[in-house]
């Protein structure tokens, strides 16, 4: 159990940083150079302007038309992205391994508002879930993937919650916490999970587009 | 009669499409897929596929969706799912079934509109990737008979209706003679150069529309304009092509409109009550012939009315006194951003302006654009009972007329009229103006 624990704190975290970090900046680089290559007409049409004006609309909770439509599913989307960004950053625990490997201090946010947050997560994931399965425009689009990244996101706060609660065996629910964390780290460059890297640009030529050719809003 | 809906929409049998079908084989169609996908799209198209969460909520932005009792399949990412989803997925390896089914999929069951990517979070263009299900339907020769036969029109005659360059000239000449009966002194100049504007229609006005070229001679002469018409090939700005996925001869099109306009050495190009056309001489057919904008200034009819009214060129005797709602066209609206222009217009010639909602760059499509009508009879029952919620958004405006500032739209919202049997008329925003504007004694 202590070699795993070495193993998955050790060469597999690093393992994991490095795929997230160079697989995200592969696909990036890659959408660069590839449309130079055979799409320059999008460097052609962005516009800052109208790419920050669409994205900050979309930032806005309530900000487009599609959000007010779906007044519900909208809270719980930017409920679910916030706590799902702010407790991997700064969980206590984790800015304590920050500062152990690195020295970098970092301002925490308090362990019963991180719990919270995890619930909130979890309990945002199951609503997914439901609406992948209940509605039907939602379920005829979803594959087997779609079920299995909700998973892959989801366990590392199952697995944080109960490591942290010390329910049973500690070292096996927080070897099971470091490894599914890795594995979403290391699946985001290459699942759908990837809408992480490539929403701004999208939304961006989407803003670009309407706004510097065609005059229009895209909210 | 049980199932008797489902076969409006479902099974419906085009000759083109049978006929394009029966003529594939699977080594072919991979051949084509592979070709489009590895020489006409890029990473744009990869990381759109890649993006789409699978969340669902472009649904609510089509009224194919909306209208076909919600059915999933109608929805914008439904629509990718069964056509490049399955293409992707089968890495081109589909059947003459499938590319028969993908071609009515994305050319009947979209109007590449765009309202999906103003409700996609991240604004993936679900309009550009059925266009390029269209390429690749194009270029295997599995397009519906009748918009094919609209490409066939462009190809020989640079116009979409098959019209004669005489018959052109000579439909000019016959409304420029009718027109004087009225004004005098009216004339229709053709090939005058360095002309401030050339004036350019789509070919199914002086086909069958013919008033809407005498309205405009009134227009232009009563405003005291500075104005030419063509006589050769290159007067028509409608574009069919673009839609069939047909690029090379959308480009010889725009090609020949934009060099007809530099012949005459005019300043701008003002087209008629248009969406489509403008779409493609505004935004598509420049890009393709290398232009980042077009080579020539484009002012839409709604823009250019929105000029005379508000420099006073034209004056208002009596404003139009039943009330009106207005539809607004995807390609001017939401791609040309004339929201505002257009309700200036209307609320300058009418008294009783009713807004239908959702309205402005969220309105619903007329269901008839992005070369869906002209798919043709054997779609008609389809494009109505697909557009059911145009109807109720139609109805609950109670208006007595309906202004289309666009031909796509206005032939669509006609058969919905009729259709649904509501009462209403339609009319273009010129048949408004000719009625109510001051003409010189």
């Amino acid at each position: 159990m202590h070699d795993l624990y070495n193993f998955v704190r050790g060469p597999l975290a690093w393992t994991a940083f490095f795929i997230f970090i160079a697989g995200s900046l592969y696909r990036i680089i890659k959408m660069f150079v590839m449309i130079k290559k055979k799409e320059s007409f999008v460097f052609t049409f962005w516009s800052w302007k109208y790419s920050l004006r669409s994205i900050m609309h979309w930032l806005i909770p309530f900000g487009t038309v599609n959000m007010r439509m779906h007044p519900f599913m909208t809270i719980v989307t930017f409920i679910f992205h916030i706590c799902l960004i702010i407790v991997p950053f700064f969980l206590f625990s984790h800015n304590v391994l920050w500062d152990e490997s690195w020295n970098i201090s970092c301002w925490s946010i308090p362990d019963p508002v991180a719990d919270i947050m995890t619930i909130i997560v979890v309990l945002c994931i199951i609503f997914f879930l439901v609406r992948r399965l209940k509605e039907p425009e939602v379920r005829f689009l979803s594959t087997a993937s779609d079920y299995f990244l909700l998973a892959i996101v989801a366990l590392p706060f199952l697995t944080g919650f109960i490591a942290y609660h010390q329910w049973s065996s500690y070292q096996f629910w927080l070897i099971l916490h470091i490894l599914t964390g890795e594995i979403m780290l290391m699946a985001i460059p290459f699942t759908r999970l990837s809408h992480m890297l490539f929403a701004p640009f999208t939304r961006g030529y989407a803003g670009s587009e309407f706004g510097g050719v065609c005059h229009s809003r895209d909210w | 009669m049980p199932g008797f809906a489902a076969n409006k929409v479902e099974n419906i049998l085009d000759e083109g499409i049978e006929k394009g079908g029966a003529k594939l084989d699977n080594k072919q169609i991979e051949d084509v897929i592979k070709s489009v996908l590895d020489t006409e799209t890029g990473e744009r198209l990869k990381i759109y596929v890649d993006t789409c969460v699978h969340c669902g909520l472009c649904s609510d932005a089509c009224h194919h969706f909306l209208s076909m009792g919600r059915d999933p399949k109608y929805s914008p990412a439904g629509k990718v799912k069964r056509t490049l989803g399955e293409i992707f997925r089968k890495k081109g390896k589909v059947s003459p079934e499938f590319i028969k089914s993908a071609s009515i999929i994305a050319s009947t069951e979209c109007n590449v509109c765009r309202r999906c990517s103003m409700y996609c979070p991240f604004g993936i263009d679900v309009a550009y990737m059925m266009k390029v299900v269209r390429r690749i339907c194009h270029k295997l020769g599995v397009t519906a008979l009748y918009i094919q036969d609209t490409a066939h029109s462009h190809s020989v005659t640079m116009n979409q209706m098959w019209v004669k360059e005489d018959e052109w000239v000579d439909t000019l000449q016959w409304q420029e003679e009718e027109a004087q009966a009225e004004f005098p002194k009216l004339r229709i100049p053709l090939e005058k150069e360095g002309a401030e504007i050339m004036y350019s229609v789509i070919a199914p006005e002086p086909k069958f529309q013919a008033q809407l070229i005498y309205q405009a001679a009134i227009i232009m002469n009563t405003a005291g304009i500075d104005w030419t018409m063509p006589a050769t090939p290159g007067w028509d700005n409608s574009d069919m092509a673009m839609y069939t996925g047909d690029f090379e001869i959308m480009g010889r099109l725009k090609r020949s409109h934009f060099d007809t306009a530099a012949r005459l050495k005019v300043k701008k190009i003002v087209m008629g009550e248009c969406g489509h056309a403008f779409r493609s001489v505004y935004d598509v057919g420049n890009r393709w012939l290398g232009w980042k904008r077009p080579p020539v200034p484009i002012i839409h009819a709604l823009e250019f009315y929105y000029d005379l009214l508000k420099a006073g060129k034209i004056k208002i005797r009596e404003k139009y006194k039943k009330s009106v709602t207005l539809h607004d066209p995807c390609n001017v609206i939401r791609g040309g951003g004339l929201a505002d222009k257009s309700r200036y217009v209307v609320n300058a010639l009418c008294d009783n302006f009713i807004e239908m909602h959702p309205n402005r760059e969220h309105n619903y499509c007329c269901n008839a654009g992005g070369g869906v009508i002209n798919c043709g009879p054997p779609f008609k029952n389809k494009r109505m009972v697909s557009n059911k919620v145009k109807a109720d958004q139609l109805i609950a405006t109670g208006a007595e007329v309906l202004l289309s500032p666009c031909h796509n739209c206005y032939s669509g919202l006609e058969d919905i009229i009729g259709h649904y049997k509501i009462n209403m008329e339609i009319k273009f925003i010129s048949d408004i103006i000719y009625e109510v504007m001051e003409k010189p004694a």
